[in-house]
């Protein structure tokens, strides 16, 4: 008995094709045949689970992600390399799958649960729940074919999770439904980890895997780029999806200690950035409310045609708190000639909580850097808020409030 | 597998329940149809050939001969043709939900088996119905029923799982087998008696599997005789082996057979 809920090591998945399906029968009885075209889907990727970890896995379409799950909870076989898993999984892979549309929800929820290995006793002593945690009322005793796609979701999560997994893959399929449910999903995951379930989270949602997860993965073209701390992977996958075109990564320790990624073609790039006080002197600890300059000098390499600014203020954990271009403030800076430096000074009163932020600029010729990313530069500045002048007050965001009460 | 099997039980049974309402849940007449199809079938066949063929049964004195004795081939041919016809479809017709969720495979022929036993046994029911009603008294042979019964479904499925696992990757399978399916049933004795057949063609006749489950039915639910064991026998030898074939090639393929779904 190991610690560990999941142990995956040189896992591999090979997509075969035979030519002929001859061949394909003749392997089965043993006969060694070559296939025609091997497609490998996935290939060594190794990493193993803690009880309790949470784990987000990140990459392009057809990076591997799906494969890597479906080997996860067994629907694929690997084809090299082991997995070994220590305990239940339950997946919410494709909610509403195994539906039958002509079956009310409950007898639906009894099918699916059965179909998860559950007996008809063990549901019936959970099925009130799954009732009032789907929350669509009289439509659970009503044909599933009359629900909308969200109320289909709703009672599937509330199906697949009913029984506490000792792991629990979520795909973005969570993103279906409104806000509310959405919510509710999220905290019954939280439950879920707090009582030890792991958790496998897919997602191209940043704010998701860096709030819910302890590490990521990045995977690209079926391989294991990196495993890693959240934020660090988030912001080598948004740097890896400007990378398409054979340009620069590069990834270096920060001086904080945290991973900095840098990317992009250089034509222009941040010489210089720095947060000013109103006296104009650089400081690193900004009083809550304080009004500052962030300071940032271009200096443009080669003849650009349009030169958009970006910046983005970010929080410990990677998440955005704030961010604008001068495409969106209709500032974009045309014809940009060779050897020229650009200064922007960005003045705005620092209305965020206490706490450790970082800023990352992005040099781009229009709003996003998937055109043309000139630089993307993650922890190009660091600061810290501290709260000195102000009420005591808890979040990430300064929103002053007038308060009145009367006795009455 | 057999564990597999019984941890899986209750989702087994309510597929199979499902099965059967799916079917019938919107349709006005609900599990009528069940029985009022194979039975329309049954007076078609009786209403064209009752003239041409009533004559040729021998020691019966029912007037109805011709309609039990085309009720007890029917009986074991739609059993026969519907475990064949779904099995060979049963991969393929899931494959979604065997890309997405994880359960035994094993779960989907016992489901097919067990759906198509339910449905054929209430056709029996039925068929006993209609003899009662026009006077032909059940005897203590009918008491062989179940052990035919297994006996075809032993060897519909051991058949239909083989073709099912190959359709899975040969998809001209299922298309072939709608053909096949259907000159097999003209080439077994069960509108027409095996007595028409030209001599030198008994013994091909005898090579036919279903010719000797067919016959048994009709010589329990006709002529109320313990059935021809021999024959029985050897169809259930057969029919098992060709089980555990298909059994053993289901385990290789199953790894790749979610691939090519």
């Amino acid at each position: 008995m190991t610690d560990k809920l999941l142990t995956v090591n040189a896992l591999g998945k090979a997509y075969r094709d035979y030519g002929t399906e001859w061949k394909r029968f003749a392997s089965w009885v043993g006969v060694q045949v070559q296939p025609k075209v091997e497609h490998w889907a996935l290939k060594d990727v190794s990493f193993n689970v803690a009880h309790g970890e949470a784990i987000g896995i990140v990459g392009q379409n057809g990076a591997g992600k799906s494969t890597l799950l479906k080997l996860i909870t067994g629907t694929l076989r690997a084809t090299s390399g082991s997995l070994a898993v220590n305990g239940r999984i339950a997946a919410i892979l494709e909610l509403g799958m195994g539906f039958n549309p002509d079956l009310s929800g409950r007898e639906n929820v009894y099918h699916v649960a059965g179909l998860m290995g559950f007996s008809r006793k063990a549901i019936d002593g959970v099925i009130d729940d799954i009732e009032e945690f789907a929350e669509i009322g009289s439509y659970f005793n009503e044909p599933t074919r009359t629900y909308s796609t969200g109320m289909q979701m709703r009672v599937a999560f509330s199906t697949a999770t009913a029984f506490r997994p000792d792991a629990l893959i979520v795909d973005e399929a969570l993103s279906v439904g409104d806000a509310y449910f959405q919510h509710k999903c999220f905290k019954r995951i939280r439950e879920f980890r707090e009582l030890g379930t792991s958790l496998l989270i897919v997602s191209h949602d940043s704010g998701a895997v860096q709030s819910l997860c302890d590490r990521a993965l990045l995977l690209d073209g079926g391989r294991m780029v990196k495993d890693g701390d959240p934020a660090e992977i988030m912001d080598l996958y948004n740097a890896l999806i400007a990378e398409r075109e054979n340009r620069t990564v590069m990834i270096s320790k920060h001086e904080s200690g945290r991973v900095q990624t840098v990317s992009g073609t250089r034509e222009a790039s941040v010489e210089q950035i720095a947060l000013l006080n109103e006296a104009g002197d650089p400081i690193e600890f900004v009083d809550v409310g304080q009004p500052v300059v962030l300071h940032i000098k271009v200096a443009v390499r080669e003849d650009i045609p349009r030169l958009v600014l970006g910046y983005m203020i970010k929080d410990r954990l990677g998440q955005p708190v704030f961010g604008t271009n001068t495409h969106h403030t209709g500032q974009a800076l045309e014809n940009v000639k060779a050897g020229q430096c650009v200064q922007f000074r960005i003045a705005f009163p620092m209305n965020l909580g206490p706490g450790s932020y970082s800023v990352s600029t992005a040099l781009a010729s229009s709003e996003t850097h998937l055109v043309n990313n000139y630089e993307w530069r993650d922890l190009a500045l660091v600061f810290s808020v501290s709260n000195m002048s102000r009420t005591r007050f808890v979040g990430t965001a300064w929103v002053p409030p007038v308060i009145e009460t009367a006795q009455l | 597998m057999l564990l597999a099997i019984w941890r899986y039980r209750h989702f087994i049974v309510s597929s199979i329940k499902n099965d059967l309402r799916s079917r019938f849940v919107r349709s006005k007449l609900g599990a009528a149809w069940m029985i009022l199809q194979p039975l329309a079938q049954v007076a078609i066949y009786a209403l064209v050939l009752s003239r041409v063929l009533a004559a040729k049964l021998p020691g019966i004195n029912n007037r109805y001969a011709y309609v039990i004795y085309l009720m007890a081939g029917m009986t074991a041919w739609s059993l026969f043709s519907e475990l064949l016809s779904r099995s060979v479809n049963m991969f393929v017709d899931n494959g979604s939900l065997m890309k997405k969720i994880m359960f035994p495979r094993v779960c989907l022929p016992v489901i097919v088996a067990g759906s198509a036993l339910v449905n054929n046994v209430l056709l029996l029911a039925a068929a006993i119905g209609v003899f009662l009603l026009v006077g032909h008294m059940p005897t203590a042979a009918y008491l062989w029923l179940p052990a035919l019964f297994v006996v075809n479904v032993i060897f519909s499925l051991g058949l239909g799982l083989l073709l099912g696992v190959i359709n899975v990757f040969v998809r001209d399978v299922a298309q072939v087998m709608t053909v096949v399916l259907q000159l097999w049933f003209w080439l077994t004795p069960v509108v027409y008696m095996p007595t028409i057949i030209p001599e030198p063609l008994k013994m091909a006749l005898e090579l036919n599997p279903m010719y000797h489950i067919v016959l048994s039915f009709q010589t329990v639910m006709l002529y109320g005789q313990a059935p021809h064991v021999r024959g029985l026998i050897a169809v259930g030898v057969f029919g098992l082996l060709m089980l555990g074939v298909s059994l053993l090639m289901f385990r290789r393929a199953a790894p790749e057979m979610v691939d090519v779904l």
